[in-house]
């Protein structure tokens, strides 16, 4: 099964500029679907990335950020080769974890 | 006079021959010549653009819009379809039950071909698309067809998109009765004014291409096809020539027809052959 | 008789299940403008995304209110493509930030995101949100224990038969 995380890090001297989007359908519990019913909120709730064991970046989301989120921030003291741990959790328990290397 | 008359009956017999003999090569180009139908289609867009670059026309509505294309680049920066296009990818290297894969079907291997989809099948004596293809391909191995709309079929196309991107539509139209006749019903049916609304194709993307329709751009029909499959936001989600031309009728308040029927191919081959020379663009996003 | 009190239980369930959940989002709102709660705490600020207005969801979120700045660039479409996926980016130049956050005024639940950014991390974030409609979008950082915001309308229209 392939990840639910893309991640792009690339570091352009001490600044590692990231990129990710992930596959999650961040329903906000107030569209019906064909039937007529409700379907659920199901969104992230945290998406965290870490590097060298420090959190570099935490989002916390609601269920207005799009389908398939996307997120892009930098940070500094991380050179190529460096481990960028990604992990989210959502409003149902669900959660996912990749690991990129910056390039 | 009457050497005169016997005179003029002569030359006027002359010109009668004369057009008797070309008549029917210029009655013929007059109605179907395809080459000079896709001059012209390119030149009215080039004159009625003359500020957007004639390869940027692939990009639809993003090409009629600076404001529309910013979000585009915004959005092109991690591109909506990036899982289909992932899922397309593991999915052409992945073989059928019988070991034979996608690449086994088509020429190349399937790799940079998109450009010359749809061809016109001599033998069958129809237009064949892309994504006939692709569900041939899976029959003729034992594979149950996809649907044609979305989903594994707009992932697989949106692969064999991307291994084809920048190179120019290359449609050939066979020196076939048949094939002449596919293109000149594609190209009525384009033309066409149907449903409620009674709009053709043409309606908007001939005529009015970035101008709004209520809120949305309006893309060029030059082009239209080299960018598909695409992510549209307003279907969260990818959908493939088939699923396009089955919503344009449907928000015209038209009765669409089949996914693949005669006519959607037909207009398929007609609008990808006038776009001959402008790059694929797919997989797309648009709004 | 069957057929037409068939839905009905279903039906039922539903409303009584979003009455509940309204009653304690209700019961719930009185401590959550209780303690200030900072947007660098770890837990997920669960009452600050239940809050309808922005007012009460900057105050749940941080417990106090943000004055517009200059230094805060919010970067959004003048209209929208398409209110599901609408491009929005916030830089800055004020210095110490420790979060950043995005409201849309007029969304069922006005916080949309919000963004812790630890020493070493670039004050600036790019996402993707969701507008109900044609609304104010806030973005509000805060830097040195104050927060600082910058507003942009966007124009959100529905989408029809284009592209």
């Amino acid at each position: 099964m392939a990840s639910s995380i893309r991640v792009r890090a690339n570091a352009n001297g001490d600044i590692t500029e990231v990129q990710a989007l992930i596959q999650h359908p961040m329903d906000t519990g107030l569209v019906k679907d064909a039937k007529g019913e409700l379907i659920p909120a199901h969104f992230i709730q945290e998406l965290k990335f870490e590097c060298n064991g420090k959190d570099v970046f935490v989002a916390n989301w609601g269920t207005a950020v799009s389908k398939d989120p996307y997120v892009k921030f930098s940070f500094k003291g991380a050179k190529k080769g460096d481990d960028l741990k990604i992990s989210w959790t959502d409003n149902k328990g669900g959660s996912d974890t990749t690991t990129a290397k910056i390039s | 006079m009457k050497a005169r008359l016997s005179l003029l009956l002569g030359s006027l017999g002359a010109a009668l021959v004369a057009f008797a003999l070309a008549a029917p090569r210029v009655v013929a180009a007059d109605k179907v010549d395809p080459a000079a139908d896709a001059k012209a289609f390119q030149n009215f867009f080039f004159q009625k653009f003359p500020n957007v670059k004639h390869e940027d026309f692939v990009n639809g509505p993003y090409s009629m819009n600076e404001d529309m294309k910013r979000q585009w680049q915004e959005k092109e920066e991690f591109p909506p379809y990036e899982f289909a296009l992932d899922a397309g990818k593991e999915m052409f290297a992945t073989p059928f039950k019988n070991g034979k894969t996608y690449a086994d079907c088509f020429p190349n291997g399937g790799i940079g071909i998109r450009q010359n989809y749809p061809y016109f099948d001599t033998k069958e004596g129809k237009v064949v698309t892309l994504e006939l293809a692709l569900n041939r391909c899976r029959e003729a191995n034992g594979e149950a067809p996809y649907s044609y709309v979305k989903d594994e079929m707009a992932s697989l196309t949106a692969y064999m998109a991307f291994t084809s991107r920048g190179k120019p539509m290359d449609i050939k139209i066979p020196d076939d009765p048949r094939a002449l006749a596919a293109f000149e019903n594609g190209k009525r049916y384009f033309y066409t004014r149907r449903g409620q609304m009674n709009f053709s194709c043409a309606s908007c993307h001939v005529q009015s291409p970035g101008e709004r329709i209520r809120a949305e751009i309006l893309a060029p029909a030059l082009g239209i096809l080299n960018a598909m499959p695409i992510y549209r936001s307003e279907w969260s989600g990818m959908g493939t020539t088939s699923r396009r031309f089955v919503t344009c009728n449907s928000q015209t308040r038209a009765v669409p027809l089949e996914p693949q029927s005669d006519e959607y191919r037909d207009v398929e081959y007609f609008l990808s052959y006038v776009a001959n020379g402008l790059p694929i663009s797919g997989p797309g996003a648009r709004p | 008789m069957t057929t037409t009190t068939g839905p009905h239980p279903t039906r039922r369930l539903i409303l009584q299940g979003a009455a509940s959940v309204a009653l304690i989002g209700l019961g719930n709102l009185p401590f959550a403008a209780g303690p200030a709660r900072a947007a660098a705490n770890d837990k997920y600020p669960e009452e600050a995304f239940k809050q309808k207005s922005e007012a009460d969801a900057i105050k749940a979120l941080y417990g106090k209110t943000a004055e517009p700045s200059d230094k805060v660039k919010l970067d959004a479409p003048e209209i929208a493509e398409n209110g599901g996926v609408v491009p929005v980016s916030v830089t800055t130049t004020l210095d110490k930030v420790t979060s950043i956050s995005f409201f849309v005024a007029e969304n069922p639940f006005a916080l949309a995101a919000s963004y812790k950014i630890p020493d070493g991390t670039i004050p600036g974030v790019a996402n993707r949100l969701k507008m109900a409609k044609t609304t104010n979008v806030v973005a509000i950082v805060e830097a040195d224990g104050k927060l600082f915001s910058a507003t942009k309308e966007v124009k959100v229209t529905v989408g029809g038969c284009g592209g």
